[in-house]
Parts: C-alpha cells; structure tokens; sequence
C-alpha cells in the first residue's frame, strides 16, 4: 500500500506491483513493515544451496546490512545500529533471488547494475539506496526484532526481521520500469573523468 | 604490580578512547563535512547531508556507533624504545579491542579467512592490525586508532607501474578507482594514495595518508600540487554525497611517498568514507595522554 503523511510518500508492506508504478529514479520514500536484513551469505544460500529462506519475503523488503544487535532477555533483541552494506555484491544473485523470494523491495547501499535492474523490470521490484553510515537514524526506525534466523551466521548476517516505521529516506536507485539511477550518472562521471585525467595529465609531467 | 596496574589502566583506556572514536567523528572531520554541506544545492544532496548530521547528533545522545560498520580496527603505534609499556603494548590493544567489543558495543568484524567464521570479539589471527614505528630515546607512545569499515575498504588497489607511464599514469590509476569503486564507498571520501616503489610500500603509505589530518599537505611541492590537481579534477567529477550527485566528492587528498626504484612507480590508493574514523592518542611515559583529534574527550 502506498501513503502519502505529512507530505511523505510512504509504503507499506504487504506491497504490490501496482504500488510500484508511480515510483521512479530519483524519488525519496520511506517504508512501513516488514524489513529483513539479508546480505552475502544468505543470498548464496537461496540462490546457489536452493535453501529455503526461513523469513517469508514476499511483498516484503530486505536490506543489504549488518546490524549491531544487542541481546534482550527471552529471545529478544535491540536493533543498536544498522545501516546499508554495498548492494553491488548481491548483484550477482539478486535476479534469481527476487524471482525466488517475491521481494518487492531492495535496499541497499550504491548502485546494482543489470541482474537487478532485469529483476526489478521482470517481477515488479525497486532498488533503493539510504544515506549510508546513517546508523542511528536507520536504528530508530526499527520498533521491533521479530524474528531471528540463520544465527548461525553470526551477528552481521543473521536475518534479522524487523517491523519499521518510516524507515528512510529511502533514494530510489532502481524502479520497477529497471530504469537505474547509478548507471545513468556513471555515464555523466566518467565522461567528465576522461576530461580532468587528460586535463591533470598534462600538468604532472614530472619524468622528463 | 605496579606494571599490571598500568597495563590495566591502558587497555582500559584504550578500549573507551576506540568506543569514542566509533560514536562520534573527529574535528577536522565535522568541520570539512560541514563546509561541503553548505556548497551543495541539490535537493537530494541536500537531504542526504541533513540525514548524516542528524545522524551524528543522534549517536552521541543515544550513545551508539554512529556507523553499524565499526570495521577492522587498525592501530599505527609510534613507539619510543624507553616506553614503559612496550613489551606489553600489542596484546592490550587487542584486549581492549575485545573490551570495546563489549562495552561499546562494536559490530563482530573478525572472519578467520580459510576456517571462515567469525570470531564475535573482533580479534583474530592479526587482527587488530598493529603497524610499528619504533621512536628511539623517548619514553612516550603515540597511537592512531582507525576503524577500516568494509564499504571504504573496497576500492583499495595497487599497482606497479611502468616509468613510462608516470605520474599521468598515477592520475588515471587514481580517478578510475573513483568512478568504478568510489562512488558506492560513501563519500565525500578522502582519499589516500602511496606513490612508491613497489606494491606493498605504496599500499602501506596509501592508507597512512589517511591518518592525516584532513588540509595537511606533502611537505613535497610537486607531491602537494597533485594533491590539489586530484583532489579538484576528483570533485569536478561531480560524486556527491553517498555517489548520487553534488559539486564535491572528496574531503581531500592525501600523498605520502618514498624513493623508487628507477624501473618502477609502486602506486596504491586507499580511501576513507564521510564516516571517517579515526582517532588519535599520546600518552608519556605515566600514562597521561593527549587526544589531538576529538575536542572533548576524556577517557
């Protein structure tokens, strides 16, 4: 479900393909639901080992983070920091993985490239970026650890399923038409990269 | 006693000085973060720039790591031969990187590679990283403390080059890195490169131009000159905050070098994230101590 509050876009899990249309590159948005954490290993388990994932995903989202958990009595937990990790190592399992799990959506740190942007198109998905190192902020959205799993991946990879609210802001980096933000400037960076190498190239010629 | 009572005094110092440095930035950096924010004008670089202040506000009054990423801590001990605790030094730092682990609480950072499991207390075989530099005839030790988080450990590279290909060479090898690993690495970054004879000692002197204070220059004329030519041609890429865009990309640009051999250009870059942790400490011989880069803080 989509809401706008207080001037917010914000969407709300369970979330469907529909709710995606109007959202594009460039958007801020944030989120309300369910939010598990998911990150190298458990990618290779549900792509490369064909495990099951122990947290129902579907129309839900993931993020790509390693949180610092502190323990609660009675199998609870507080969620102290958490913040995105590089969504580019993900990249080559996140086709299969939205295709598998039914993830709707991705956060992540940095840009993926055409295995997500492929998935997000084909399955009805969105990749986004929140300000990375921002892990106070992300941690104070998160009213709850539900569910803890696959502990035996230690702290920074155990999927940690949380209930957010207002998780964000989240900058959309991927939309679900796989229009990809990152890949676009990339195109703007390294056009202007050739021109300062060439233009700092030739005011460091030192060897002579 | 008197030894284990001192040993005791410095790890525990120690561990609090490397929970401080994980909960709030260092001066130099508030201050160039701040002056990137108000340059900016863009309304996504400017709602990122908001996010990052107020997330910093928000770690020192909850009193969390304000990064999830507490890193690999890595410490450069400049160390004088009379310093009484010399002998003891490289085992406290890991016990206190265990206590910070605790204390703090810092995320578990340390795989054993080849057994791959992580050891939950941020220790393992050579880690914490301890370089050395032995100072002689002084009885005091100087210790910069630095968290190596894994988003800004990424783009390190290495390289030798050809004489050849010179320092033109060095500028390509430089700003390819920022626009295929940097901009997912957080920035505005800083940006160390080592400029040497061979991998090892460029990648070494790559990472040591961090500890730098942010604005400092190579004493060299040349070396300083391309630190502002990377530094500007690096921002007129045009990264922003977070790789999504801005007039700045970097905080700065650090050179340390060496020597060379005459066949070869040894180069390295290494970069810091925006969340750039790094501390610094001195302590004399009794253990008094001095904190050049956090105003403020007492352990």
């Amino acid at each position: 479900m989509v809401e706008i509050r207080d001037g917010k876009k914000v969407l709300i899990t369970p979330i469907s393909a529909e709710d995606l249309k109007d959202i594009h590159i460039g958007d801020i948005i944030y989120l309300d639901g369910s939010l598990t954490t998911c990150r190298d290993v458990a990618h290779r388990r549900v792509v490369e080992e064909g495990r099951e994932i122990p947290v129902d995903v579907r129309n839900n989202a993931i993020l790509h983070a390693g949180p610092i958990i502190r323990p609660l009595p009675d199998d609870k937990f507080e969620m102290v920091s958490v913040g995105p990790t590089t969504s580019m190592r993900m990249e080559k399992f996140e086709y299969e993985f939205v295709k598998t799990t039914g993830v709707r959506v991705i956060v992540g740190k940095g840009g993926m490239k055409e295995n997500t942007a492929n998935a997000c198109k084909d399955f009805g998905c969105i990749h986004c970026v929140i300000p990375a190192g921002n892990a106070v902020v992300a941690a104070v959205c998160v009213e709850e650890i539900v569910r803890a799993e696959w502990r035996d991946l230690g702290m920074p990879e155990t999927l940690w399923n949380c209930r957010v609210k207002e998780f964000g802001p989240l900058i959309v980096s991927i939309d679900a038409e796989g229009r990809n933000y990152f890949e676009e400037k990339k195109i703007e960076y390294n056009r202007r990269k050739d021109e300062q190498v060439e233009k700092i190239s030739a005011q460091v010629g030192f060897i002579k | 006693m008197a030894n284990e009572a001192q040993v005791r005094k410095m790890t525990d110092m120690m561990a609090k000085f490397v929970g401080y440095t994980g909960k709030k930035l260092p001066d130099d950096v508030i201050v160039k973060l701040e002056e990137l924010r108000d340059k900016e004008d863009s309304p996504l670089a400017k709602v990122i720039y908001d996010t990052m202040f107020r997330n910093q506000e928000l770690a020192v009054k909850l009193d969390r790591p304000s990064c999830q990423d507490t890193g690999v801590l890595q410490f450069w001990v400049k160390c004088g031969t009379g310093f009484p605790l010399i002998n003891e030094l490289e085992s406290l730092l890991k016990e206190a990187v265990v206590q910070a682990t605790f204390a703090t609480p810092l995320r578990h950072n340390s795989v054993e590679t080849f057994d791959e499991y992580n050891t939950g207390k941020n220790v393992g075989k050579g880690t914490p990283t301890v370089w050395w530099d032995i100072v002689p005839n002084w009885d005091g030790c100087e210790i910069y403390t630095y968290m190596a988080g894994g988003g800004c450990t990424l783009p390190g590279n290495a390289t030798v080059l050809m004489p050849g290909e010179g320092y033109e060479g060095v500028t390509k090898f430089v700003l390819d890195r920022m626009t295929s690993y940097g901009l997912n690495a957080c920035p505005p970054l800083l940006v160390g490169v080592g400029v040497a004879t061979s991998v090892e000692t460029a990648a070494l002197l790559s990472k040591k131009a961090l500890m730098r204070p942010i604005g400092s220059h190579n004493e060299n004329e040349r070396a300083a000159k391309m630190e502002k030519l990377l530094e500007d041609g690096i921002n007129a890429i045009g990264l922003g905050p977070q790789g999504m865009g801005g007039k700045y990309s970097v905080m700065g640009v650090h050179i340390e070098n060496t020597a060379r051999h005459p066949s070869a250009i040894g180069v390295a870059v290494n970069v810091g994230c925006w969340s750039h942790r790094r501390g610094h400490i001195i302590f004399d011989r009794d253990l008094n101590y001095t904190i050049t880069t956090h105003s403020g803080c007492v352990l």
